[in-house]
C-alpha cells in the first residue's frame, strides 16, 4: 500500500507527485469513526462533569448576564475562514471522488482568502487579543492528567474549570494551525504552477523533488483538514457545546454556562464589550 | 517514459459479436478493459507500453456499430464506420457535406480506410510529453511540461487552457458540433444521448480525459438531425504536411441564409483547446448580418478574444482569426 504516488521525471529521477487519493476516504472514515466513538462515550460512559474550586459571591455578582467571548472582528474572521475552508475542501476533493467541475480558480481564490484572513488573525490575536489564551498552560496540563486518572478510576481531585478555552479547544486550534499553515505555505508556492493574478507562472521555481514533496505536504495537510473540520463541525452542533457555538455567532455566552464551565479567576470577563439587552440598558439608564 | 516495442504486449483479446455482448464485457471488465475501434490511437498506446490494459475489447466484429442509416430524424452513423465510408456515403455527401470534407481531411487514405468515426472523435491528446509518458497533469502528475518556458508547445492550446495545454486533435468533431449531432453512449445505467459539444471536456472539468466516456462506457452511434441538411458549409484544416497530419487548427461552419443575411449559424473550431469549441458568441454576433468580409472580420476578431498564446504558438491567434473570418464570409477553402 503506497501512501504516496511516485513518478519518474524527465531526468530519470524518482519523484513523489502527490498523496495516494485513497487517503481522502481514510480521512473521511477516520473522522466518522471519531464522531461515533465520541458520541458513544458521551452517551454511555461519561458521567456528569465535576469541577473543583469555587467562586466568591462578589465575583459572581459582578458577572453580567451575557459574558462577552468573541469580538465582532474575531467572529467575522472565524466565519470567513470557515467559508474559505469549506470552499477549499470541496474544490480540492470533490473532483477527486468523481464530482467534476472547474475547481482550480475557486480553489486558489478561496486559498488566497484563507491566507489573508489567517495573516490578519495572527496580527489581530497578537496585538489586540489575549495571545496566550488559546495556548495550553500548566493548569490545563495538570487538569488533563487529573481527568485521565479519574477516567481510569484512579484517585485524583476533580479538574478546575476552564479558562477562556477548554484544553480540547486549544488542542484543536494547535492541529488547525499545523495543518492550516502547511496548506497555506505550500499552497502559496503551488500558485506559481497555475495562472493567477498575483505572480508570473514559474514551474521552475523548485526542483521536481521539492515540488513533489510540496504537493505531498499540501495533500497530507488537506486530507487531515477533512477529519479536523468534520470533528469541529461535530462539536459545534453537540448539545453541550452549543453555548460555545452560539457565542461564535452572537459574541457572548450566558452567565450560567460561564460560571458552570469557566473559572472567573482564569478568564476575567470585560463586560463593556457586550451589547446589553434592552432590559439591561433600561436598568443602566435608570440608575 | 515510453518504451518502443515492435510487438504488441500480452492482453486478453475479447471480440464481441453484438453490442449487448460488448456492453456485458465492458461491465464485467470495467477499468481493466480497453476499447479497440480502428486501432490507430490504441496501437500507439499499447505498443509504447504506455497503457497496459488486462483486456482489449475489439469492436470490429459488431455489425450494429457499422454503417450509415437513414432515420426518421436525420441519419445515424455507427461509430465503427470507417472515415472512408463516412466520406464516400452518398447521403452524407448530399446533405451533410461538411462531415464529408472533415472526414476527407483526416490523415491519409490508408488511415481513413482503417480509422473509425468513433475513434476519431474519441482519440486522446497528441501532446508528445503526454504520449511519451512523462508524469504530466493529464497522466495524473502535477505539471504540464509543454507549458514551461522551454516547453515545445507550437501545436498546443491558446484557449481554455488550465494547467494542461494539450489540444483535441479530431477533424470530424468540429463538423459534428456544427451539424448539431448527438452522440449515443452505452453506459452501465443504460443509453445516454448527449449533444456533440457536451461529449468533450476540458482540463478544467477533467484533466485526464478529453471526453465524458468513463470506464465501461461505449460510444455506439452518432445521430445527425436534419436541421442543417443542405446548409452552406465550410470546413478548413491547416496542417504542417498536407499529405498526412493532425490539425494545427480547423474550423467547421453551417450557415443558412435569408437573402444575403445569415439566418442561422453554427460554427466550431478545434486544435485550439482541449475540447473542440463551439463559438456561440460568434454565432450570436453574426446572426442577422450579411455574409460578407466585414462580418467575417468582426467574427474573427471576436473569436480570438481571451486567447492566451504560449511560447511558440502565437501564430494560432491570427490563424484562428482568419479561419473564422473565412468560415463566416465564405470563399475558397484549403485543407
Amino acid at each position: 500500500m503506497n501512501l504516496l504516488q511516485w513518478a519518474t521525471d524527465p531526468w530519470g529521477q524518482r519523484v513523489p507527485i502527490h498523496i495516494a487519493w485513497f487517503l481522502i476516504q481514510v480521512a473521511f472514515v477516520s473522522g466518522v469513526a471519531f464522531l461515533i466513538v465520541h458520541a458513544a462515550y458521551i452517551r454511555f460512559f461519561a458521567g456528569d462533569k465535576q469541577w473543583s474550586g469555587t467562586t466568591a459571591p462578589e465575583i459572581i455578582a459582578a458577572i453580567p448576564e451575557r459574558v462577552p467571548r468573541h469580538s465582532r472582528v474575531a467572529r467575522a474572521f472565524h466565519w470567513l475562514m470557515a467559508v474559505s475552508m469549506f470552499t477549499l475542501l470541496f474544490t480540492a476533493f470533490l473532483p477527486k471522488v468523481g464530482v467534476k467541475f472547474p475547481w482550480v480558480t475557486f480553489h486558489w481564490i478561496a486559498g488566497t482568502v484563507l491566507a489573508a484572513s489567517v495573516v490578519f488573525h495572527i496580527i489581530h490575536a497578537s496585538f489586540w487579543l489575549d495571545f496566550w489564551a488559546i495556548w495550553p498552560d500548566k493548569t490545563d496540563l495538570q487538569d488533563a492528567v487529573r481527568r485521565v486518572r479519574r477516567f481510569f478510576g484512579q484517585t485524583a481531585p476533580p479538574p478546575r474549570r476552564f479558562a477562556k478555552y477548554p484544553l480540547e479547544n486549544k488542542g484543536f486550534h494547535g492541529a488547525i494551525i499545523a495543518a492550516g499553515l502547511t496548506v497555506i505555505a505550500t499552497g502559496v508556492f503551488m500558485m506559481f504552477r497555475v495562472r493567477t493574478i498575483f505572480f508570473p507562472r514559474n514551474p521552475y521555481l523548485f526542483t521536481d523533488v521539492t515540488w513533489g514533496w510540496m504537493y505531498v505536504l499540501h495533500g497530507l495537510a488537506g486530507v487531515g483538514l477533512i477529519a479536523l473540520v468534520m470533528i469541529h463541525v461535530y462539536f459545534g452542533i453537540r448539545p453541550e457545546k452549543r453555548p460555545i457555538t452560539k457565542s461564535m455567532i452572537f459574541g457572548w455566552m450566558s452567565r450560567d454556562f460561564y460560571l458552570r464551565e469557566h473559572d472567573p479567576a482564569r478568564w476575567k470577563v470585560t463586560p463593556v464589550a457586550v451589547h446589553p439587552t434592552r432590559e439591561e440598558q433600561e436598568l443602566r439608564d435608570a440608575s | 517514459m515510453a518504451v518502443i516495442h515492435d510487438v504488441m504486449p500480452a492482453f486478453l483479446l475479447l471480440q464481441p459479436a453484438s453490442l449487448a455482448d460488448a456492453r456485458k464485457l465492458l461491465e464485467e471488465k470495467g477499468s481493466d478493459a480497453w476499447i479497440l475501434a480502428g486501432g490507430l490511437d490504441s496501437f500507439d498506446w499499447l505498443k509504447d507500453r504506455m497503457r497496459k490494459p488486462k483486456a482489449v475489447i475489439d469492436l470490429s466484429g459488431i455489425q450494429e456499430l457499422k454503417g450509415v442509416r437513414s432515420t426518421s430524424d436525420g441519419i445515424e452513423i455507427g461509430t465503427m464506420t470507417t472515415l472512408t465510408e463516412v466520406a464516400n456515403h452518398p447521403l452524407i455527401q448530399q446533405k451533410y457535406q461538411l462531415l464529408t470534407r472533415a472526414a476527407e481531411a483526416v490523415a491519409s487514405p490508408q488511415i481513413r480506410n482503417q480509422a473509425t468515426i468513433g475513434g476519431n472523435v474519441s482519440q486522446d491528446a497528441r501532446c508528445w510529453y503526454y504520449r511519451a509518458g512523462w508524469p504530466c497533469y493529464r497522466d495524473g502528475g502535477n505539471i504540464c511540461f509543454a507549458d514551461t518556458p522551454d516547453g515545445r508547445n507550437r501545436e498546443h492550446a491558446i484557449l481554455h487552457a488550465e494547467r494542461c495545454v494539450a489540444v483535441n486533435p479530431s477533424d470530424t468533431a468540429p463538423a459534428l458540433i456544427a451539424l448539431d449531432a448527438k452522440f449515443v453512449l452505452q453506459t452501465a445505467k443504460g443509453e445516454r444521448v448527449v449533444s456533440a459539444e457536451d461529449y468533450f471536456v476540458g482540463p478544467d472539468i477533467d484533466i485526464t480525459r478529453l471526453n465524458i466516456l468513463r470506464p465501461g462506457d461505449l460510444l455506439s452511434s452518432i445521430r445527425i438531425p436534419p436541421t442543417w441538411a443542405g446548409a452552406h458549409f465550410y470546413f478548413e484544416k491547416i496542417r504542417d504536411r498536407q499529405v498526412w497530419d493532425f490539425p494545427l487548427l480547423n474550423v467547421a461552419s453551417a450557415i443558412t441564409l435569408s437573402g444575403d443575411r445569415i439566418e442561422r449559424i453554427r460554427i466550431a473550431v478545434n486544435a485550439v483547446a482541449a475540447r473542440p469549441l463551439r463559438l456561440a458568441s460568434v454565432e450570436r454576433a453574426v446572426t442577422g448580418k450579411p455574409r460578407s468580409a466585414e462580418t467575417g472580420e468582426m467574427a474573427g476578431n471576436l473569436a480570438v478574444q481571451g486567447a492566451v498564446p504560449l511560447q511558440f504558438n502565437g501564430y494560432k491567434i491570427p490563424l484562428m482569426r482568419n479561419l473564422v473570418k473565412r468560415a463566416i464570409a465564405g470563399g475558397q477553402e484549403t485543407t
